[in-house]
């Protein structure tokens, strides 16, 4: 199996690609079009700004690229927010793969800091990507923005507000959440992506 | 509900693990990949790992070490120590670490608090603070607690948060070493005024310092060394004390 990391300008692609090879796989970083249209699965992770990013990918002509992707894609982080609509993040218009805009959190009580930071759990999951999955469990979160719970919800974790923890679509996944970086919970979310 | 951290944290000096106590006397306490692998599967939240080595030598062996503990742990882990510039966060970034500790070099340079904001991102962002207790309040310390500066807690603490930092970690050089407790009003007192998660670092003994940390410290994390790395803690025994107190833990 081929599996493609979308390779553009976000930080810590290499914590992506060394979960996949913990996991067996031989994944290639590449903005290559052709490279990534020849592998089974395509990952699309994200650490950074969303205009920014945006931007480049508008610039490498990736963005309508990406929506027309048939096989299986996974976003992870910023990459599952750049998957909807728009964000509140820069103002920035998305690829709308997902119907659905991203918000900023705001605060309720000062408990609740943003970003929200570390381990919570997902509930009412509803997607391949979490088969095998019996309760809730705790997955790793860094992020300020969030999408709130719509049709594509696939996974639901509560912070300031219950919010869309994963998006599934069509042959699009996305988790909010770092499955890299969630320990063995995340690995299971991993393989059951790469057995889609 | 977002779950309190329980944070091991490995000193590395040439590539092996130490560990000081009231930052002198180091310790030997094994191999650091293996010792956070060991962690992570006894349910460690996060890693922490700081090098101690000054020389340019051991900064580059550092740098393989991240490589080396990258590849091996699957959950997230922060590095620190020496860090001085833009340029050190980008090395330690590419070699696969989720984020870096700044101490020093943020007193000398503030600016650099905001520069690691805006090119990597806040959450990257973790500034550490060493203070101690002194007639005028809580003062920070430089250089592993030898240099007194003449920055107090409490202001540094909101200024780096208004400069983007992602969390604090909070050190009291009081209570480092000797294993009687956090310094959990300091720390009620930091988490109150900040935005950002609190991390309580120094002075864990037993389980009920953990507890205090996260009960009267309000703190959203706790970081330890030694009780962890010489066993006299195991993390699974120290996670399910916590949940019988009721605190939210994975």
């Amino acid at each position: 199996m081929q599996v493609a990391i979308i390779k553009y300008n976000a930080g810590n692609l290499f914590s992506v690609d060394y979960a996949l090879r913990r996991l067996g796989v031989e994944p290639v970083i590449t903005s290559d079009k052709e490279l990534l249209l020849k592998a089974d699965k395509i990952i699309f992770p994200g650490v950074g700004e969303a205009e920014t990013t945006m931007n480049h990918l508008r610039a490498n002509g990736l963005d309508l690229f990406i929506k027309d992707l048939k096989q299986p894609v996974l976003g992870i982080c910023l990459g599952m927010q750049l998957m909807c609509r728009h964000s509140e993040e820069g103002d920035t218009d998305c690829l709308g793969i997902f119907d659905t805009d991203v918000c900023r959190f705001l605060p309720k009580k000062h408990e609740d800091k943003v970003p929200h930071m570390g381990w919570n759990t997902i509930g009412q999951t509803c997607s391949p990507l979490f088969r095998g999955f019996g309760k809730e469990e705790f997955v790793y979160f860094v992020h300020s923005y969030y999408v709130p719970v719509n049709v594509h919800t696939a996974a639901v974790t509560d912070y300031i507000l219950p919010f869309s923890a994963a998006l599934h679509k069509d042959n699009f996944y996305a988790t909010q959440f770092h499955p890299e970086k969630s320990g063995k919970v995340g690995e299971r979310i991993l393989s059951n992506f790469l057995n889609l | 509900m977002l779950a309190k951290r329980i944070i091991p944290c490995l000193d590395i000096k040439d590539g092996q693990t130490v560990k000081g106590t009231n930052f002198v006397n180091l310790r030997e306490a094994g191999d650091p990949v293996e010792l956070g692998k060991m962690y992570s599967e006894q349910g460690a939240d996060e890693l922490v790992y700081l090098d101690i080595t000054a020389s340019h030598e051991g900064r580059k062996t550092f740098t393989d070490l991240v490589r080396r503990i990258a590849a091996e742990i699957n959950i997230p882990f922060t590095v620190g120590g020496g860090i001085g510039e833009l340029a050190d966060v980008d090395r330690l970034l590419n070699a696969g670490a989720d984020k870096v500790s700044v101490n020093s070099a943020a007193i000398r340079n503030p600016q650099l608090v905001n520069d690691i904001a805006k090119h990597f991102g806040s959450q990257v962002c973790v500034v550490a603070i060493d203070a101690r207790q002194t007639p005028q309040g809580w003062k920070c310390y430089l250089n592993g607690g030898r240099l007194e500066t003449d920055r107090y807690l409490m202001d540094w603490a909101k200024e780096v948060n208004d400069r983007g930092a992602g969390e604090i970690l909070f050190t009291s050089m009081d209570h480092d070493g000797v294993k009687n407790g956090y310094a959990n009003a300091a720390l009620a007192e930091l988490s109150e005024s900040l935005t950002i998660p609190v991390i309580a670092s120094g002075g864990a003994g037993k389980k009920e310092h953990f507890r205090d940390a996260f009960l009267e410290g309000k703190a959203d994390a706790a970081l330890a060394a030694s009780v962890f790395h010489f066993g006299e803690i195991p993390i699974p025994e120290l996670k399910a004390y916590l949940r019988s107190e009721g605190i939210n833990i994975r």
